[in-house]
């Protein structure tokens, strides 16, 4: 069984790095993934994308075929990807980065909350708290070890606590969904 | 030191060095990282190069951890004066490796042809990407194939291995400097930059799982030695280390065993170059490296190499379960070109596939080994682009009577 997820926005978003976070929390949970990345020439706001393959037996095919969840952080990342996505796929976007959302299931305010935590930068792990709540692909302790590793050593605090942000409003549309009956909200 | 067989094992107090600054026994590593932890689980202590996406995270990596091994790193001004380090440094008695892509590569031709001629160890990672030219930087291809080949003038061989995971980055970069060292001749690992980029779970070999081919070492007084003077039938001399009472003289001219130069007679050139191409070309046999699945009873297939065969291995599973009999052959060593595989492979089936990120390079080679039964076709993906599934598998159901199919370019 194979899980596909891929992340996309722009350059300094810490997009490649969310991916690297969750394949690496997969494998710290006995797991395979790859992941792989798409970025231009500019390091700052050109166009960058991650794609992680996450499944319990061998990954041959490295990349996504259709995302079973897709997270955009940035109107043209939305725009680019969202004709990739297919009925079963979860479309998540920033609810402030991506005005014109038809089309998603989630728009998460996951630069909002980051800067209510003091610095906008770490929205990418309030997503990543997010998504580790809504799918249930990795265990939200392999991700906060990864995550501890990933980050530069000052900023693991402040990243930690916006894991944690991300994963209480995750849990929450989790508990919702369930008290519906189901996942298609 | 070792005898003729050259195969020792590393000590263990320095593998077990090594993996204290590798850290964790599995991680989840670049592969352009993982070439650098295999190059320094294979003894390399000399590192010289020039930064150039999609190549860099070696230098990076070995930048970070060389010294603490006790190796050298040194970041050279271009290309062209980092394979001349190597060279240097092997001379010296380093395990040396550069890491670059195509650009670079090119830059590199003359001095890998100098390496092939003093028949001098060394390591080259090429993580291509597209060309020619500077082309697309942060992009994929395959496209240095044939110039891994022929890229220098002359009449020489190489051997080249081409890894399709991060593990085998590792594995076949570990691998290359014993080759390296066995064959006295450069060893380009040829990736590219989906799978230098690529982040894939990393197991460290165990000390037993690592052979070391230690350089192999004149037996005979300094005063006997003859630096290119072939002693048995692996063609290959031994090589004295610079500094020790052994002289060698080192050029890129035809040389006599002595090693100093006569470029004007023919027997000796004839000679020289003969024994410097058989020396790989008569062991294509142990230097064939191939992954079979599938083949039994295919009766199409598809031929791949480095990434694109994650993709055609994906393709051939997805066949065979819609009752296809579709193989799937992977070349992992890539030069000498395995082709006694290609041949067999060939007989048996009507259809092969050549899916490359590049218009066309090893089909030529394929197509000149099989008989004129078996249909070749090339598959191009160019741009970056790394080939879907269905694109494979579309093109090993295409009817061979049926035209190519649409925006098949045909080589």
């Amino acid at each position: 069984m194979r899980t596909e997820i891929q992340i996309a926005g722009f350059g300094g978003q810490g997009i490649v790095l969310a991916g690297v976070i969750l394949g690496e929390a997969a494998i710290l949970d006995g797991q395979n993934a790859v992941q792989t990345q798409s970025y231009g020439p500019e390091s700052r706001g050109g166009a960058a994308r991650s794609d992680i393959i996450i499944s319990r037996t061998e990954i041959d095919y490295p990349k996504v075929l259709q995302a079973d969840l897709l997270v955009a952080l940035s109107q043209p990342a939305f725009d680019k990807y969202l004709s990739g996505a297919g009925e079963g796929t979860l479309v998540i976007v920033d609810r402030e980065l991506v005005p014109s959302q038809k089309g998603a299931h989630l728009a998460i305010s996951f630069s909002l909350m980051a800067e209510n935590l003091g610095r906008r930068v770490v929205a990418n792990s309030v997503m990543l708290g997010f998504i580790t709540a809504v799918s249930g692909i990795v265990s939200s302790s392999a991700m906060e070890q990864s995550l501890s590793r990933n980050v530069p050593p000052k900023t693991v605090e402040l990243n930690l606590r916006a894991f944690a942000e991300g994963w209480s409003a995750g849990k929450e549309h989790v508990d919702a969904w369930t008290c519906r009956g189901g996942a298609n909200g | 030191m070792p005898g003729p067989a050259g195969v020792v094992q590393m000590d263990k107090a320095s593998y077990e060095q090594i993996c204290r600054i590798l850290g964790e026994k599995r991680s989840f590593l670049q592969g352009d990282v993982a070439c650098a932890y295999g190059a320094l689980l294979a003894g390399c202590d000399f590192f010289a190069g020039y930064p150039i996406t999609p190549a860099t995270e070696t230098a990076e990596t070995l930048a970070r951890l060389m010294p603490r091994l006790g190796g050298a790193f040194v970041q050279m001004e271009d290309e062209i004066a980092s394979i001349a380090a190597v060279i240097g440094a092997s001379w010296a008695g380093s395990r040396s490796l550069t890491a670059t892509s195509g650009p670079g590569f090119s830059l590199m031709q003359e001095n890998i042809g100098y390496a092939c001629m003093s028949e001098t160890p060394c390591v080259i990672v090429n993580v291509q990407r597209s060309g020619p030219s500077t082309g697309q930087p942060t992009e994929p291809a395959q496209g240095d194939m044939m110039q891994t080949r022929w890229g220098s003038h002359g009449d020489y061989e190489i051997i080249a291995l081409a890894p399709n995971s991060v593990q085998e980055c590792l594995d076949m970069t570990l691998l290359a400097f014993n080759l390296a060292e066995e064959y006295r001749n450069p060893v380009v690992v040829l990736t590219d930059g989906e799978v230098g980029h690529m982040r894939e779970k990393v197991i460290l070999p165990e000390y037993d799982e690592i052979a070391f081919t230690a350089r192999r070492q004149p037996t005979v007084a300094p005063a006997d030695y003859l630096p290119f003077q072939s002693v048995d039938e692996s063609l290959v001399p031994p090589m004295a280390t610079f500094g020790t009472a052994y002289r060698t003289y080192v050029t890129g001219l035809t040389h006599k065993e002595s090693g100093l130069p006569t470029t004007d007679d023919a027997v000796a050139h004839t000679r020289l170059i003969t024994r410097l191409v058989e020396k790989i070309t008569r062991h294509r046999v142990e230097l064939t490296r191939v992954e079979e699945q599938f083949l039994d009873d295919a009766e199409v297939a598809v031929i791949v190499y480095g990434i694109t065969s994650r993709v055609a291995l994906n393709a051939v599973r997805t066949l065979r379960q819609q009752g296809v009999k579709a193989g799937y052959l992977r070349l992992i060593g890539i030069w000498p070109f395995p082709e006694e595989k290609v041949r067999q492979l060939g007989e048996r089936v009507s259809r092969i596939i050549v899916p490359e990120m590049n218009l066309g390079q090893l089909v030529h080679r394929i197509r000149e080994l099989v008989p004129d039964s078996c249909q070749v076709s090339a598959l191009p993906s160019i741009g970056g682009r790394v080939h879907l599934p269905a694109e494979i598998s579309s093109a090993l159901m295409t009817d061979r009577k049926s035209p190519e199919p649409e925006g098949q370019h045909h080589v």
